[in-house]
């Protein structure tokens, strides 16, 4: 038992590290745990939520011996009444080969809308081989009330997309985001 | 120097006195499990018979909801705290907890925190309705707007139990008697004292959990947002993170609890004391490092699943060592049946049951069949009941004749056991049967073949609630017309330092340190 002075002393050392262990643990949860969860859903492949454009370091021919299907589906989040769907639900490509499609969208409210587009990729082991070199959800997409839009996407798949994989799946999961950008509209005109 | 305790009401509201403090704590705890029971006694009369019958689907979310925070936060969790103030200071040696004025602050600080909780369910928004876990965006994006009062209470609640820890840590580190190494220490201080540091490793990250959330709702950020680029399944991540440890925060100083009560009325030391403490410390760190086994169903990598399913049985050895030691501690010894004895056998026996529950929960291919159904709710309240509660009803049996200086009265204790013990399976087990068989938790509502086990099931509930309403009875009779008694002792085979003091437990006890050899 440590007594007078020196006890405390020693209360005042744990009060200060746990303290300081509290802070600590706090601030690893707001400020570390969500990026190292990206950076793990980067690695994984899972929920990669990159919406970067791919920018092509070299010529990258076409590989002819093989084809990949690629499918397109769309999906509203729950909040979201636009009609949003792809001109054409899949393709074939050849590897390294450069395609182009679009998807139609129409703002049915009588406001104006901002949407956002999330992409997902299936199979994850694909998703570092899915390169969109021109795509619609870089930015968010505005809509007036009632209008309509197409909205374009280039991607190429990649040379190096595992053998195994014969099929991606791409999918746009489009959520209402007009809170956040209230000013999108005085910016278009 | 000694005085008594201050007359009147500001005793408590100022008292600085480990035991009023305890007491407050029991109190008010138990106020809890009240509240929290009756939310559980309207869900079970919701889940009589299929169909809707007393209740509004909206309302029953906010009553499993409710019963699920009251009672983890407000019940089991103060109930401990105030068993660790009561006791850590008298089972160590102690004159009082190292720091008595942050005591009185960490206790005080929860019934604000439960009042803005429990006002919510007065508002017109309601009670939070996401579900004790709150997964967003449910409690984000689709939650009513009372979630913020939900938000702040959890925020004061953290700050209380970190306040507790960061005391039982001092304490447990500073006071101890001269010659009580920490080797020596009652197992009970240990589970406190490996507690306390899983508490403010783990409070924090709720409270992170939280703030996020009070960001994403209140100031535009998108951590559990999609739409912004923020993932839902990262709150999972987080809340399990801090969720996973904290059901050992709830079960560990039931662990210390039931070694105390064990070698005591088996009349022989415990068992593998050493090994107590390592398979306590085992369990506390593996507790950080299987988390998803609680999300096998979001869409892991399979080796994810693997990793976690084989981690998470890796908890089955330190646990196991436990209720062998617990069980060896009782062979051949000269055990006598008293009401404390009677339910730490029965926590041994229940809380196996749902320890097996658990590993089979954690196989992840079979998870995808359990999980979210009533079998994982009948392995947590095997746990939760008849683990957390079941010792904390013990340890106020054990040590309610030293508190109070007065005998409860055996043949009511005896018979609140039965009861409890007989209704509490009554209860729970048919939910297993509910769970394989496809029902799922959390809905106010459900298909024609699962009404049998369902009205069993209720019908036990009852009878549970309603033999709480005895323990209570028979805690004030003890207080307030028990047979007195002025052993030191109050049972035969105890020991340990708080067995040393006068009975009733004098308001100032070790003023001067004992000699422990």
């Amino acid at each position: 038992m440590i007594k007078g002075a020196a006890a405390e002393k020693a209360n005042k050392k744990v009060v200060v590290l746990s303290s300081a262990g509290v802070v600590l643990m706090f601030a690893f949860a707001v400020f570390v745990m969500p990026p190292l969860y990206d950076l793990f859903c980067e690695i994984t492949g899972i929920g990669d939520k990159s919406v970067e454009q791919y920018e092509q370091a070299t010529v990258n021919s076409i590989d002819e011996s093989r084809t990949v299907k690629v499918k397109f589906i769309t999906n509203n989040a729950a909040t979201m009444p636009w009609d949003f769907e792809p001109k054409v639900y899949e393709v074939v490509v050849h590897p390294g080969e450069q395609a182009e499609m679009s998807y139609f969208a129409r703002n049915r409210t009588p406001r104006n809308m901002v949407a956002q587009a999330i992409p997902e990729i299936r199979p994850v082991t694909a998703n570092k081989y899915f390169h969109k070199t021109e795509c619609f959800c870089f930015n968010q997409q505005p809509l007036e009330a009632g209008a309509e839009a197409d909205m374009k996407l280039v991607f190429i798949v990649d040379r190096d997309l595992p053998e195994a994989v014969d099929t991606i799946t791409l999918s746009y999961s489009l959520f209402d985001v007009t809170d956040r950008f209230p000013n999108e509209f005085a910016l278009l005109n | 120097m000694a005085h008594g305790p201050a007359k009147g009401i500001g005793r408590w509201i100022f008292t600085t006195n480990h035991k009023d403090i305890g007491t407050l704590y029991l109190w008010f705890s138990f106020a809890m499990f009240i509240l929290g029971g009756t939310f559980a006694m309207i869900i079970r009369a919701e889940l009589f018979e299929p169909g809707m019958q007393l209740i509004q689907p909206e309302f029953f979310n906010q009553m499993t909801t409710m019963h699920g925070l009251v009672m983890v936060f407000g019940a089991i969790m103060p109930a401990f705290v105030g068993l660790a103030n009561w006791m850590i200071p008298m089972q160590i040696g102690a004159p009082d907890m190292a720091l008595p004025r942050m005591n009185n602050l960490s206790f005080w600080l929860l019934p604000p925190a439960f009042l803005l909780l429990a006002s919510t369910l007065f508002m017109e928004a309601g009670a939070p309705n996401f579900g004790w876990t709150f997964y967003a965006p449910l409690s984000t994006t689709y939650a009513p707007d009372t979630v913020n009062y939900f938000i702040f209470g959890v925020h004061i609640m953290g700050a209380s139990s970190i306040m507790g820890s960061i005391n039982i840590i001092a304490t447990v580190l500073n006071l101890r008697a001269p010659g009580m190494t920490l080797m020596k220490m009652p197992l009970f201080v240990w589970t406190w004292l490996i507690t306390a540091f899983l508490l403010i490793a783990v409070m924090p990250v709720l409270a992170g959990a939280v703030t996020m959330m009070l960001m994403d709702i209140n100031f535009g950020t998108s951590f559990f947002d999609a739409a912004g680029g923020g993932d839902p399944v990262l709150f999972q991540h987080i809340f399990w993170f801090f969720g996973h440890p904290e059901v050992y925060i709830i079960i560990l100083p039931a662990f210390g609890v039931i070694s105390e009560i064990i070698p005591t009325f088996s009349r022989k030391p415990l068992f593998g004391y050493s090994s107590m403490v390592y398979a306590t410390a085992s369990i506390a760190f593996l507790s950080f490092v299987v988390w998803a086994h609680h999300m096998f169903t979001v869409g892991m990598p399979v080796n994810g699943e693997l990793y976690f399913m084989y981690a998470t049985m890796l908890i089955a050895v330190p646990t196991a060592a436990k209720v062998f030691n617990w069980i060896t501690t009782m062979f051949k010894g000269a055990i006598t049946f008293e009401t404390p004895m009677l339910f730490s056998i029965a926590f041994v026996f229940l809380f196996t049951i749902g320890g097996f529950t658990g590993l089979m929960l954690a196989i992840a291919a079979a998870d995808i069949q359990y999980h979210d159904s009533y079998f994982v709710v009948a392995h947590f309240h095997y746990v939760m009941v008849a683990g957390a509660v079941f010792s904390m009803t013990a340890a106020v049996y054990y040590w309610l004749p030293k508190w109070c200086g007065r005998m409860y009265n055996e043949a009511m204790g005896k018979t609140h056991f039965w009861i409890s013990f007989i209704a509490f399976n009554v209860t729970f087990f048919p939910q297993h049967f509910l769970g394989l068989a496809g029902m799922p938790r959390r809905y106010a509502d459900y298909a024609l073949q699962f009404s049998d086990w369902n009205m069993v099931s209720s019908i036990g509930a009852f009878v549970y609630g309603l033999s709480q309403i005895l323990f209570l009875y028979n805690v004030i009779a003890t207080i307030t017309v028990g047979k007195k008694t002025s052993d030191d002792k109050t049972w035969e085979g105890a020991h340990g330092l708080e067995w040393t003091v006068a009975t009733p437990a004098p308001y100032h006890t070790f003023s001067t340190p004992p000699d422990v050899k």
